[in-house]
């Protein structure tokens, strides 16, 4: 294994197994080519991590925070817990808070049945919402030509942010608000059909883990992201830094 | 006349109601069938796609999903302006077709056969499927197989049974495979065999409902329903007519937005379920009805062959129009019939494996409208979107709404016929019940576990009180 300077190989214990990786990699990365399963939802490989959706916490031994797998770089003789009650029980709250937090109807969604959030809530066994619902008033924005982003099935993921300053270059997309307020926003809150700096690459629309950003003109179910084009863009801005 | 009180529970669960008015000397010099619930689709569908609302005004119903999804993708084609493919549209007529039988088996088989074949004056607890299975079992068993074999062609089609999917606006969202075609059409003859042997015994059975046929909702009144150049049964493509008692015209070449000239809503103080006009005549003289008794009245022919021999049989009842709601339910069996030789026809099509099933367009006018014969009568969905496809208004005419002063009128002729004192007797309260059947109304789409349609009836006395009051 070679390695940059300054980057260390280190041994450390996650889910009761030895493993070894490089100081520049994050928790994350050492489980997943240890085929060891943490759940993710605001993370897209070939984008950077930035620790949103909170589903990777993991324990980390000697810390009493619970740590983003996805941002936690790996130390030598860090020992990890992936699964526990408490972490189980963080996870599944997290995903009921996103989903009572805006309008999530999967039975007439466009991505009913390729949808992130829908998939992780299957398998992470959330069949109920124990919390009430927010129910707020979201607003459509149509605008577009060829896009709708609908507000309703956000879960301010930022993958469409990221996506568009990272591979496109456009940084179109952004971050308005707080808390339950807190929008994504094209160009300086303008009705995205109106925005000068989208190129209409329709990336966002892809890497978007919902129903929150669709092509138009598709039906309940219908809208299936393709994102076989992020690994290739991906490496060639490497390639170019 | 006092106020009459609705209960808060049936108001929440969206039961019906029915109030009996008395003079001094107890006899009924009214009734009403109140509707409960509201639903709130016309108002929360506003702000979303246009292309979301086949999927989520099927919601509507968990019978008649099917119904709204093609109205609806209707009403959408019409908004892009796109005439979808040939074979779209026969695969959406299969649909429309499978929908029918599985719901006209519903009504016929499990809510009302109780009532045929343990009668009328029966005890409720016996009176109902259950009933039926244990003393009828081979009739129970043909009416839940033929009940299947419609809801199998829509999981076929569409994916599952309740809410399938698959009508798209545009078309379908996929072709129909070989494999798929034949094993439709092998089901087939066994569903011929159930109907025709139901339309046998039924036949057998109405010299026995003499006073039912006399009572039950039989009135001359107009008829709306689908029609065509050929003046062949049509449930699917063509345009609205309106037709009187005597099957004269009345108006004709009914499309799109025309139908706000000729169909009036009325919103009631005592029912959430608007009553529907014919608008020249206004709500008073407008009565009309719809569903399977308008749509045998309005054809010519069926345009099949076993259908067409039950038509001719059926126009002989009463020597031209059919006016007693009675023989909706004989309505219903032909119109099944109807739709499995029909189906028939659709599927041996080659054409119909063809992999041009979908158009593509974007909204090309701000308003549109769909059209379509439900099981239980004329659906109309009518929706107009802002210049990005999002939805501004909708409204939605639903069957129950077009039948609903004939359902009154219904109710009205039973309990003037069969109550006779201030105690609402068992035979009185379940023949009331019978007459609101025979429309097959949506509500029961809601509280459709056989036998325990949630009625609640009162009897009013000429000083308002309520004499009598039997709720289940």
């Amino acid at each position: 294994m070679s390695t940059a300077p300054g980057v260390e190989i280190c041994t450390l214990i996650i889910e009761n197994r030895e493993c070894g990786g490089r100081s520049d990699q994050t928790i994350l990365d050492v489980a997943e080519e240890y085929g060891i399963f943490i759940p993710t939802l605001c993370r897209l490989p070939g984008l950077s991590s930035i620790g949103a959706c909170r589903m990777c916490l993991v324990e980390v031994k000697g810390s009493n925070k619970l740590l983003p797998a996805c941002v936690t770089k790996v130390q030598e003789g860090m020992e990890v817990t992936v699964n526990s009650e408490r972490l189980e029980a963080y996870r599944r709250t997290t995903l009921e808070l996103l989903f009572s937090e805006r309008n999530h109807i999967c039975s007439v969604c466009v991505t009913n049945g390729h949808c992130d959030l829908q998939s992780l809530a299957q398998k992470l066994g959330v069949n109920h919402i124990t919390m009430p619902y927010l129910h707020p008033h979201v607003e459509v924005d149509a605008s577009h030509p060829r896009f709708i982003a609908d507000h309703n099935r956000c879960i301010l993921c930022t993958r469409c942010i990221r996506v568009c300053a990272e591979i496109e270059g456009a940084h179109t997309w952004d971050l308005m608000g707080r808390g339950t307020k807190a929008r994504v926003i094209t160009d300086l809150n303008r009705p995205w059909g109106e925005s000068e700096s989208c190129t209409g690459c329709g990336k966002c629309v892809q890497v978007c883990p919902t129903g929150a950003l669709s092509e138009k003109g598709q039906a309940a179910g219908e809208m299936m992201k393709r994102r076989q084009f992020l690994p290739y863009l991906s490496m060639m801005r490497e390639v170019g830094k | 006349m006092s106020t009459i009180t609705i209960d808060p529970i049936t108001r929440i669960e969206g039961h019906s109601k029915v109030t009996i008015q008395l003079d001094e000397q107890g006899e009924v010099i009214g009734a009403r069938f109140h509707v409960t619930q509201v639903r709130g689709f016309e108002k929360l569908c506003q702000g979303r796609p246009f292309t979301e609302m086949p999927a989520l005004m099927a919601r509507i119903c968990g019978i008649c999903p099917t119904s709204h999804l093609l109205a609806s993708s209707k009403a959408c084609d019409d908004i892009m302006a796109v005439r979808i493919p040939e074979t779209a549209e026969k695969l959406r007529r299969i649909m429309n077709l499978a929908q029918i039988v599985q719901s006209h088996a519903l009504s016929f088989f499990y809510l009302s056969a109780p009532d045929f074949l343990l009668g009328m004056d029966a005890d409720p607890e016996e009176r109902n499927i259950m009933g039926v299975v244990r003393k009828f079992p081979k009739m129970a068993q043909d009416g839940i197989k033929l009940r299947q074999f419609g809801q199998r062609i829509l999981e076929t089609l569409g994916g599952k049974r309740v809410h399938p999917g698959w009508i798209v606006p545009g078309g379908v969202s996929h072709p129909l495979q070989a494999d798929q075609r034949d094993a439709i059409l092998a089901a087939t003859p066994e569903a011929i065999r159930i109907t025709r042997e139901a339309l046998q015994w039924f036949k057998g059975q109405i010299e026995n409902f003499r006073a039912e046929v006399r009572s039950f909702a039989n009135f001359p009144s107009m008829f709306l329903a689908m029609a065509n150049d050929a003046n062949e049964f049509s449930a699917y493509n063509g345009w609205l007519r309106f037709i009187d008692a005597n099957l004269n015209i009345v108006a004709d070449h009914i499309t799109g937005t025309d139908y706000m000239n000729y169909i009036g809503e009325s919103c009631n103080d005592d029912s959430y379920l608007k009553s529907t006009y014919y608008k020249p005549l206004g709500l008073k003289d407008g009565v009309y009805r719809v569903g399977p008794l308008a749509r045998l009245n309005m054809c010519k022919s069926a345009g099949t062959p076993l259908a067409n021999e039950e038509l001719a049989e059926f126009r002989e009842l009463e020597r031209h129009s059919v006016l007693s709601s009675f023989y909706y339910h004989y309505a219903r069996l032909i119109e099944i019939l109807f739709s499995i030789e029909r189906m028939q026809q659709l599927l041996n099509d080659p054409e119909i494996l063809s992999q041009n099933v979908r158009a593509h367009a974007s909204p090309n006018n701000y308003e549109g409208v769909g059209i379509l014969e439900a099981p239980r009568g004329t659906l109309i969905h009518h929706y107009r979107i802002d210049r990005n496809g999002l939805i501004e208004s909708a409204n939605l005419v639903i069957a129950t709404g077009h039948n609903n002063e004939a359902i009154n009128h219904g109710v009205f002729q039973v309990a003037r016929q069969f109550v006779k004192s201030k105690k609402l007797e068992q035979g009185a309260l379940n023949r009331v019940e019978a007459v609101i059947r025979a429309f097959d109304p949506c509500l029961s789409c809601s509280t459709h576990a056989a036998g325990m349609m949630p009625l609640d009836i009162q009897l009013i006395a000429a000083d308002g009180e309520m004499v009598d009051r039997v709720r289940r």
